[in-house]
């Protein structure tokens, strides 16, 4: 498969943090990973396994040290900062754990933030965006500010939010960390619709019954992965592999 | 609308729009800028209103002009007190008149003034007054206009006429009820015809005397011909005083030369005292240029305003430093945000803007309120006092625009460190 084709492509990436001005960190010691078009992946590890690290790099808020990142085909792994910030906002939709919305905005109005740093024309969006806000669910709620929406309501913003840029990649980070079972629940299978539909997914957890959603989950430890179960029964693998 | 400006206009709309979460903070803050532009616009405006009035009075002394007058000299001030029925003789001649004219270049006219204090009667109102000699081109020189009837002419002046011109004032206390035109009026011995009435041109009443720094009002001259001033009143004047009696004779009170233009005057200043001095051993005259002190004023006025303008950017630059201090807490409170929008895309340029143009709005919206305040000020400061206010347009663009200028200024490091922060520490950041 050429390159160009894979959407997340690391090669014998290392990241190495000085702490302190003496102690060097090894956060990431060499890692090859390919993500193809489509997939769905978790990424699972215990805290200090470098699965933070890996997500910021994944996610452009970072550079390595050494290697190389291909996404989508371009390398960014040196790429000056404008340039790794275009890719963001272009290639990447971010859901966070605590949703991250900004406060002083309205729904509809986070929903085109991303739009705005791509120097699209806000207005000329209107329509795509209540499309998004009405496929999370959220289009009677469009004028509301994040503090008068419920966790789960703003963690579907966030989502909508991410989609807007149509990007190659959704790149979740405990999606469900701050919401009980249930909402959690309801934004797992919109994950799982966006997978259906043929978006690539990338998702942090530390829950073992959220990875088994995924179609890998790579287990990550001291900077490295440690090991990758490839799991057929996914609830997205559903949507994609034959049974 | 091209998206790039759309970009710009939704910026300024998010500025205004975080400046309004913390209404109180933002209002606390553009405060500083607004008592800063609106001190620049109020100083400056008393400030030129108090110089108006100093230049406008020596204006009126004409700028084309050189005023000599004579002056009692002190050394003599106290032999004449001693010496009993010794006249006194000093001041100006018909001669210096004469010299003046003929040997200094560029001199239009000479126009000599004889001033008199006396009482004025008429019936029985008695009104202490100015009795001025003078020739009919006075008027022009002065700068008077004919109210009603006529002012001075050359038959007047030839035929020795008993007749008096009176400015306004003078003839409202004389005349309270009856016409003053063709009355009889009684100075020392003699009677004259009022044959006209004067009054300064476009300009209100009771201003300072024109000739006269620290004058009289104008509003109490009696004008006669010269000649008959000369003749009437003679050149020796006696006045009772405390020891005594005491006689002066003095020919010219005043000499008053019109120069051809401006250049004329600064060449004849030293040429008429080099003259004088010639002919006057005693220091019994003084020169008044007023080109030279209306260029006094104007160099005094430039360095009040330089101290005031410098006052005022003071309170300016310290609104600025206000303005830099919230903007800093600002970035760090919202940090969090600033990590948002880098992970949703935002260049560094971006965050720079968004927080400078907050900065901006807030030091404009000073500014504007300031420019509002600063202008109802002077005029509320005219209103309840005396002083004399003039807003200048540059003064109020000079105010707006260092505002705005503050706004940028302080604003840039504000905006850059945001701009710096690393997206993942700041999404990190509670």
């Amino acid at each position: 498969m050429p390159p160009a084709h894979d959407i997340i492509r690391l090669e014998r990436i290392e990241k190495r943090y000085i702490l302190g001005g003496e102690v060097e960190v090894r956060a990431l010691c060499g890692v090859d990973l390919v993500v193809t078009p489509g997939s769905y992946v978790a990424i699972m590890g215990p805290s200090g396994s470098g699965k933070s690290t890996m997500l910021n790099l994944i996610g452009c808020l970072d550079r390595p040290t050494a290697g190389r990142y291909f996404l989508g085909g371009v390398d960014v792994s040196r790429m000056p900062d404008d340039q790794l910030s275009e890719a963001r906002g272009q290639r990447i939709g971010f859901i966070f754990q605590s949703y991250n919305l900004i406060a002083q905005l309205t729904v509809i109005e986070n929903i085109q933030v991303p739009l705005l740093y791509q120097g699209k024309d806000v207005r000329a969006h209107q329509d795509q965006c209540a499309k998004l806000a009405d496929m999370v669910g959220l289009s009677d709620r469009l004028h509301h500010r994040p503090n008068q929406l419920s966790g789960g309501q703003q963690q579907r913003v966030a989502i909508a939010r991410a989609l807007v840029n149509d990007p190659l990649l959704i790149l979740a980070d405990e999606p469900t960390g701050n919401l009980d079972s249930h909402t959690g629940q309801e934004v797992l299978e919109l994950i799982d619709h966006l997978n259906a539909q043929g978006k690539t997914i990338v998702l942090v957890t530390h829950d073992e019954r959220i990875a088994t959603r995924a179609h890998r989950v790579l287990h990550m430890r001291d900077g490295l992965i440690e090991r990758e179960v490839v799991n057929r029964n996914g609830a997205a693998g559903r949507g994609t592999t034959p049974p | 609308m091209n998206p790039l400006s759309f970009q710009f206009v939704s910026t300024v709309r998010l500025g205004m729009k975080s400046l309004m979460l913390h209404k109180l903070r933002s209002a606390l803050t553009m405060l500083g800028i607004i008592f800063g532009v609106c001190s620049v616009i109020a100083m400056l405006a008393i400030g030129e209103g108090a110089s108006y009035e100093a230049q406008e009075a020596i204006k009126k002394l004409g700028s084309q002009n050189i005023i000599i007058r004579s002056v009692k000299p002190a050394e003599d001030a106290k032999q004449a007190g001693v010496g009993r029925g010794s006249s006194l003789e000093y001041g100006l001649t018909y001669h210096d008149g004469a010299r003046i004219q003929t040997t200094v270049p560029g001199v239009v006219r000479v126009l000599p003034v004889r001033i008199i204090r006396e009482n004025v009667r008429f019936a029985q109102n008695s009104v202490a007054c100015q009795v001025l000699g003078t020739l009919p081109f006075y008027m022009d020189i002065v700068g008077l206009e004919v109210a009603r009837g006529r002012f001075l002419t050359e038959t007047d002046e030839r035929n020795h006429e008993n007749v008096c011109v009176l400015t306004a004032g003078l003839a409202q206390r004389l005349f309270p009820y009856q016409d003053p035109l063709e009355q009889s009026i009684k100075v020392d011995a003699f009677y004259y015809r009022v044959v006209g009435l004067v009054r300064e041109k476009n300009l209100p009443e009771h201003r300072t005397q024109a000739g006269r720094m620290e004058g009289e009002p104008l509003d109490n001259n009696l004008y006669v011909p010269l000649s008959v001033s000369r003749s009437r009143f003679g050149e020796v004047l006696i006045r009772r005083s405390a020891s005594g009696f005491e006689a002066e004779k003095v020919e010219l009170h005043q000499i008053t030369v019109q120069m051809r233009d401006m250049e004329a005057v600064e060449a004849a200043d030293p040429q008429i005292k080099t003259l004088l001095g010639r002919f006057h051993t005693k220091n019994d005259y003084e020169t008044i240029v007023p080109l030279q002190l209306l260029r006094q004023a104007e160099q005094t006025k430039r360095i009040f305003n330089i101290v005031l303008g410098s006052i005022a950017a003071i309170s300016l630059l310290v609104g600025g430093i206000g303005i830099m201090n919230i903007m800093l807490a600002t970035v760090t409170e919202r940090t969090r945000e600033i990590g948002i929008r880098r992970a949703l895309g935002a260049k560094r340029r971006h965050i720079t803007m968004q927080f400078l143009v907050e900065t901006v709005v807030l030091s404009v919206g000073g500014g504007l309120i300031g420019v509002a305040v600063g202008v109802v000020a002077p005029l509320v400061v005219a209103h309840f006092t005396t002083m004399k206010t003039i807003i200048t347009l540059w003064s109020v663009g000079l105010a707006f625009g260092i505002s705005g200028a503050v706004g940028i200024i302080f604003g840039l490091y504000p905006a850059k460190a945001a701009a710096r922060l690393d997206p993942i520490e700041a999404l990190r950041h509670e």
